[in-house]
């Protein structure tokens, strides 16, 4: 292994229904059609060097998903970001790749993601009203299907941020547009669990099943500030590659 | 006029189902082609492997036809596949059509229908989709606006369980069969549609590209067997015979073979090898209906397999065929394949491979760049005398030599198949089986020196099949299948020597006799299936699906009264002179040659392959003016021009 590239990479349209198993099988043949200079895992089944920083669930569009990747020969970030693109299907699109700096893990630098939740057919006062209960809440417990059984999670403890966003022009009418942050935790609070709470806890009907968009991911800056260059919003995300980006050698 | 995508409608409803990514498409290499390419005289196909995607996308028969479709000018291709039950629902609840996984359009409004049945078990899923599709099941009450439903795949060879549901089907290789009927429709279309639906129907049944059943009368004697089956109208020919494309190195598809985002079965690179098969197993559908034997040359598969591992990215290639290990040139190919990826990580499988036809040599070119994976070899019989009744030419001495060569190589693990039922077959036979079983693992253990080496028994229950020597055979009770299987299994588990060695595998025989009515059943057995599909019958292949009573009782409720039954279709013995329902469809093999092959099997008499000894006039070759192509060509696998 002579390279570690981190890549940010979208699950848009229709390829928001694939697993995250679907979505590591399409890169690992998608890596191949490249031709990229895969550094392999030593042993009986030798299998590429890729690692996944958290997947967004079946069902959720993202814009912005990480993994990173070992490779056997250098290659220019740029280069491998055109070259994967173009193997991988439409929809699974790469948006940035970068060299990784020495020093901090990927998942060090993620701790919260930005959710944009699309509520058709729910009017936008009455979605307020009913973040408004959400957030007075002291715990939301909420039950959740899983491989283990039925299992609780607190809804409203990961919760940073919620409030009804802008609507946009010649979007769906009535419709609701929900901008969510939540702190990853364990177990995870998904963008459903907060919509089960929304419902059970607050009343909130939801007609449509939520078109949900994970928007972004980084680390949560809970540090109040007035210049943070996101003065219309109260909660910042740390792009984490920004800090692989800067340290980029000139190639 | 533009077909509307459903995919909107559809989207919002699949967070609710599971595995939603079967149901999106967007897989690499689909195509969607524009709806009025040609106009109105654009020929419209719907492909359909009817059974869940997993199971249906990896499918040879319609990626080939999907691909051969798709690259001719004025026709287009989409495929659909069976939806699991969790979205029939949720489809009726909404109101969705069946839709195609291309464009998201509906099937009923496409030209042509093709469904590929490899299995008689996949007929109710054919009803869920046409009702799905608001089709009407019935072919005779289906109006002009609606598909021409075509059955293809082995399972057409006799179509008649499905005379009342499909207008039309194709024996044999579809290539150039779904473009003689491309242009039939095209020329229909551009004639103006004359006599409608039925007009169409007539075009191809006069052609003899396909087979009409509506355009057949069947009459029956009083004790139920059939007394005819003879055309209705002038034209139509009394007999349709199966296709046969004669140069594979013109027909080098898959070329691009789809790559499924979701899991399937196989996830490789297939490439057939050959076609046909001569061995002349008497049990074997596929050996005979395939007939003759032609070969992919060592040059044609190298380029396919470079072009398909470079469109995929997939990491396994899968040599396909009846018996992989018979292509005259397979140790070239294996060796040139190996030398080719070697340190690529691209493993190869060869997944039928006769004991006679393997060598060490191959298996090792076959694990070069892979993992060492267990062996499987199809004795299919555990007795010398059952082997000769099936015509399988496998002496146990040739199966010894060659495990204790695998095992004394490096392999642990050998798989080794069975059939429960075969005609003539006593209790002591089946026994027999737990015999060279441990034979194998006491071989084994020599080879090995060691003493930890497996042997894998697997045995299914013997169908009786149209078109086979064995289509007159009785098929045997589920009640003896199972008794005979239980106490194989209290032989193999009781050894104290060899029993922990020896796995066993099987499935109870009742699904079999089910296979049995579907297989050999005439246009009576199309009132059973419309039965069970009513009944909530669903992916009959999948045993937490199948309920045997649900078929059994059907049987009982539309057979009361009359002459036959499920007994009479399964387990009852034919006589020479008995009208098969599928004797006017012509896989080439002439009644006469089966019937003695049949006899010679009662006495246990073997016949030999007709690729290194004289021809047995199996019929095949004159009647179809086909011919046998092997090689070898003496060409090397590689040197390949860069891409």
């Amino acid at each position: 292994m002579v390279q570690r590239l981190r890549i940010r990479y979208a699950k848009r349209g229709r390829m928001r229904f694939t697993s995250h198993r679907d979505v590591a099988r399409a890169l690992e043949r998608a890596l191949r059609r490249a031709q990229l200079p895969m550094a392999y895992s030593a042993g009986f089944s030798p299998h590429p060097k890729v690692s996944y920083a958290g997947a967004s669930p079946t069902g959720v569009a993202s814009e912005a998903e990480y993994l990173e990747i070992a490779l056997a020969e250098m290659r220019e970030p740029d280069d491998v970001r055109r070259a994967l693109d173009a193997a991988l299907p439409p929809g699974l699109d790469i948006v940035e790749v970068v060299e990784a700096a020495p020093g901090g893990s990927l998942g060090e630098r993620i701790t919260a993601s930005r959710w944009r939740v699309e509520l058709r057919e729910v009017d936008a006062g009455e979605a307020e009203a009913a973040i408004e209960r959400f957030l007075t809440l002291g715990t939301a417990p909420v039950e959740r299907l899983t491989k283990d059984g039925t299992r609780t999670v607190d809804a409203r403890a990961a919760v940073v941020h919620l409030a009804v966003g802008a609507a946009e022009a010649g979007g769906f009418a009535p419709c609701a547009i929900l901008d969510l942050v939540v702190r990853h935790t364990t177990p995870a609070v998904r963008p459903d669990d907060v919509m089960t709470a929304l419902r059970q806890a607050a009343a909130l009907p939801t007609p449509v099943t939520p078109l949900v968009t994970r928007l972004a991911q980084g680390l949560l800056d809970e540090t109040p500030s007035t210049t943070d260059g996101t003065p219309d919003h109260p909660v910042r995300l740390l792009d984490p590659l920004a800090a692989d980006a800067a340290e980029a050698p000139p190639h | 006029m533009p077909v509307q995508t459903i995919f909107d409608r559809l989207e919002p409803l699949l967070p609710s189902v599971s595995k939603p990514i079967q149901y999106v498409g967007g897989e690499l290499h689909a195509t969607v082609k524009d709806w009025d390419e040609a106009g109105d005289e654009t020929v419209r196909w719907c492909l359909m492997y009817p059974d869940a995607y997993e199971v249906g996308l990896p499918n040879q028969g319609v990626q080939i036809l999907y691909e051969v479709l798709n690259e001719q000018a004025g026709v287009l291709a989409e495929r659909t596949y069976s939806v699991w039950p969790d979205m029939e629902a949720v489809m009726r609840e909404h109101g969705i059509p069946q839709f195609t996984v291309d464009a998201h359009r509906p099937v009923k409004a496409f030209d042509v229908f093709g469904i590929s049945f490899s299995t008689e078990l996949g007929y109710t899923n054919m009803l869920t989709a046409l009702d799905l599709a608001g089709i009407a099941l019935h072919a005779r009450e289906r109006s002009d606006d609606e598909p021409i439903v075509i059955a293809g795949g082995h399972a057409a060879f006799n179509p008649e369980p499905i005379a009342d549901f499909i207008d039309a089907a194709v024996l044999g290789d579809g290539e150039q069969a779904a473009l003689r009927i491309s242009d039939i429709v095209r020329a229909w279309k551009q004639a103006g549609r004359p006599d409608g639906r039925r007009g169409l129907l007539m075009r191809l049944a006069t052609d003899g590209v396909a087979y009409v059943p509506g355009l057949y009368d069947v009459d029956y004697l009083p004790d139920g067997r059939i007394r005819r089956v003879s055309p209705a109208e002038a034209g139509v020919p009394w007999r349709v015979s199966k296709h046969t494309v004669m140069d594979l190195d013109e027909w080098p598809y898959p070329k691009k073979p789809l790559v499924p985002l979701a899991e399937t079965v196989h996830e490789r690179y297939s490439v057939e090898i050959f076609r046909g098969c001569t061995r002349g197993c008497r049990f074997c559908q596929a050996g005979m209906i395939t007939r003759p034997v032609r070969e992919r040359s060592i040059t044609t598969v190298g380029e396919m397999v470079q072009r398909g591992i470079a469109a995929t990215g997939f990491e396994e290639v899968g040599l396909l065929s009846l018996s992989s290990a018979d292509h005259s040139e397979i140790g070239e190919i294996a060796k040139g394949l190996a030398d080719r990826y070697e340190g690529d990580n691209v493993s190869l499988s060869l997944p039928s491979t006769r004991v006679d036809a393997f060598n060490i040599t191959l298996a090792d070119e076959l694990t070069r760049n892979g993992r060492r994976a267990g062996l499987t070899f199809a004795p299919e019989g555990g007795s010398e005398r059952m082997r000769k009744v099936i015509n399988k030419m496998v002496t146990e001495e040739d199966l010894i030599r060659t495990v204790s060569t695998a095992y004394g190589n490096g392999w642990r693990q050998v798989k080794l198949y069975f059939m429960c039922g075969l005609p003539t077959e006593t209790d002591e036979d089946v026994l027999q089986i737990a015999e060279m079983a441990k034979h194998v693992i006491a071989a084994g253990r020599e080879a090995a020196g060691r003493k930890d080496i497996r042997c894998t028994i697997s045995i299914g229950a013997f169908v009786p099949k149209p078109h086979t020597p064995f289509q007159w055979a009785a098929q045997l009770d589920w009640e003896t299948v199972d008794r005979r299987l239980k106490s194989l299994k209290a032989a193999v588990m009781n050894d104290r020597n060899y029993g922990k060695s020896i796995g066993i595998r099987y499935h109870d025989g009742r699904p079999s006799i089910i296979e049995g009515l579907l297989s050999r059943g005439d246009r009576r057995v199309g009132a059973v299936i419309e039965e069970v599909w009513r009944d909530g019958g669903r992916f009959d292949g999948w045993s937490e699906h199948f309920s045997f009573e649900r078929w059994s009782q059907a049987c009982e409720r539309v057979f009361a009264g009359g002459p036959v039954s499920l007994d009479w279709y399964t387990t009852r013995e034919r006589e020479q002179s008995e009208v098969l329902p599928w004797d006017h469809l012509d896989a080439g093999l002439d009644k006469d040659w089966m019937w003695e092959d049949w006899q010679d099997a009662l006495r246990s008499v073997e016949v030999d392959d007709c690729r290194w000894t004289p021809c047995y006039d199996c019929g095949v070759c004159p009647s179809l003016g086909t011919e046998i192509q092997v090689g070898p060509t003496g060409r090397p696998l590689l040197p390949l021009s860069p891409v």
